[in-house]
């Protein structure tokens, strides 16, 4: 905890203190400013900027090819995803069919993202919380699902894999037999992902009946992803609005009605397996054929206005360009899904002590370059 | 899930029930969601109305955002109702760019507080009645709001 300038009791007695930007439960730059008393949490104000970049300026000089790109240093662990929202805008403002090919394996590089997304979640939720061995455990699947996207995307991280039209190159030869290994490797060791962490008394009472987000609020927030869905909202991208052919696979959308800690740790636990279970579906049945669809060098899309959205590992990613029918976007904006999820921490927080803060910090998963943007 | 769907409203519908809270309303429904424009001094009652009214009921905003027309700012209001599963465009027309302000929605939708401060911060809309409106991702002092066409940087490097 840094000890700034504010530090002081105020004329209620109140203690502000702040928590971050280089606080290893923040998992990022965020700052957050805590009233307190004793240690009750009275209030909770986010401050946010430390790795604002301006994407959304930044874009209005790239080109539709170019403009992708940077979206992958965005949500980072759903880089795929990003991509993903950026090439589908383009698509559906230039009205492109994306061959089959390219769908199947986008949804099969998607879902492993989310797999190793969620995987990183388990492993750093245990870790704010002082539990070091799930770190270990989640890693070795988090480091062979990276080692494929090496192989396959060239990077480990921040991918950039999904063009207009398609995906920007053919899968390497043993990627199907690599992605088997890796979800086998998975199953066998879920298990004991349930039973050292969340199978964890210790975890479950800092878990249980913390931070409780009703389903009301989670609307009136603009929560989404994971966090509303354990509150009883169903708000599945991927089942409501159909991309990329999800209408033709089969996978439930995980939803709890709990709305604490607890449930936001379940539905994460759960969608793992949905994801492996999406994959499975596909990685037999990836059909053969071009990889990208014929677009113009220079893409122009036409005057007006375009809205894609897309399901990321933590809610709703959603593009809204503007078009004056040049070769950039007239206007660029990400609705990120962080962003609207940071505001639940103010408001779920109230009246907790400061240590189920982190816990609730922990089960809301920001991503903060995501929220800066 | 077939109880949903049966209220939800087509566009025509929508527009109906739009006119009826304000008649002076005007629609585009080239894109992909049906479009409302509205002056941006009637903006808080015409919201009030359509998150309250129960055949309406649009209880998500589920993005905000502004965009410079040189000429005047055009704020941009995506809603959708949870409960009907219909979703309109909202928009209002800012036509004040040196001193512009609007009332904020933050009472109807909270999910509106931070999204203005981020309009605040790169557009420098003025929200009215906005609890807590600051600079988000920038600092206090810094000056411009650089989402803005007329917004000179000059170190910026042109690709």
């Amino acid at each position: 905890m840094l000890l700034g300038e504010e530090d002081h009791f105020n004329e209620e007695g109140e203690f502000v203190i702040n928590i971050g930007p280089q606080h290893p439960s923040t998992h990022g730059v965020l700052r957050l400013k805590v009233w307190l008393d004793g240690e009750t949490i009275k209030k909770v104000e986010p401050h946010l900027g430390y790795i604002h970049r301006s994407i959304e300026k930044m874009s209005e000089s790239f080109s539709y090819r170019q403009f992708g790109y940077i979206t992958s240093r965005m949500d980072y662990l759903s880089a795929h995803m990003n991509n993903q929202a950026c090439a589908l805008v383009v698509e559906k403002a230039l009205q492109v069919e994306v061959p089959a090919r390219a769908q199947v394996i986008r949804i099969i590089l998607c879902e492993l993202s989310r797999l190793s997304s969620h995987l990183l979640w388990f492993a750093s939720a245990g870790l704010d919380l002082g539990g070091v061995t799930p770190f270990f455990y989640a890693f070795r699947e988090r480091e062979a699902i990276n080692s494929i996207m090496e192989e396959t995307c060239g990077a480990r991280l921040t991918q950039n894999f999904m063009v207009p039209g398609g995906i920007i190159t053919d899968l390497q030869p043993d990627f199907q037999k690599r992605i088997k290994e890796v979800l086998k490797q998975f199953k066998d060791n879920y298990h004991e992902y349930n039973e050292i962490l969340i199978g964890n008394v210790i975890f479950q009472n800092r878990m249980k009946d913390v931070g409780v987000l009703t389903r009301e609020d989670a609307i009136a927030l603009g929560c989404t992803g994971p966090v509303a869905r354990a509150s009883g909202l169903s708000c599945d991208i991927r089942k409501h609005y159909p991309y990329d052919g999800y209408e033709k696979i089969q996978f439930d959308e995980v939803i709890l009605t709990g709305g604490d800690s607890w449930a936001r740790c379940e539905v994460r636990m759960a969608e793992m397996l949905q994801s492996v279970h999406i994959i499975e579906q596909l990685i037999d049945n990836i059909p053969e054929g071009d990889i990208v669809a014929k677009t113009k060098n220079v893409i122009k899309l036409p005057k007006g206005e375009f809205y894609q959205r897309v399901e990321t590992a933590r809610g709703e990613l959603g593009v809204y360009i503007v078009s004056d029918g040049g070769s950039t976007p007239y206007r660029c904006k990400y609705r990120s899904p962080n962003f609207s999820n940071l505001m639940a921490i103010p408001h779920i927080s109230k009246g907790h002590k400061i240590g189920d803060l982190i816990a609730i910090m922990a089960t809301i998963d920001l991503i903060i370059p995501d929220i800066d943007r | 899930m077939c109880e949903i769907h049966k209220l939800k409203m087509t566009n025509e519908e929508l527009k109906n029930s739009f006119a009826q809270i304000f008649p002076a309303v005007t629609f585009d429904e080239t894109g992909e969601f049906l479009t409302a424009f509205i002056p941006s001094e009637a903006l808080l009652p015409v919201m009030k109305e359509l998150r309250s009214k129960k055949e309406l009921y649009f209880d998500y905003l589920f993005c905000l955002t502004c965009v410079d027309w040189k000429d005047h700012l055009m704020m941009v209001y995506f809603l959708n109702s949870k409960t009907h599963n219909h979703t309109i465009v909202v928009k209002a027309k800012i036509t004040d760019t040196i001193n512009p302000k609007i009332e904020s929605v933050y009472d109807i939708w909270k999910t509106a507080e931070l999204n203005e401060d981020e309009i605040f911060d790169l557009f420098g809309v003025n929200f009215l009645n906005h609890p807590n409106l600051r600079r988000i991702f920038l600092e206090d002092d810094w000056v411009g709001y650089p989402l803005r066409k007329n917004y000179v940087d000059e170190h910026m490097i042109e690709l």
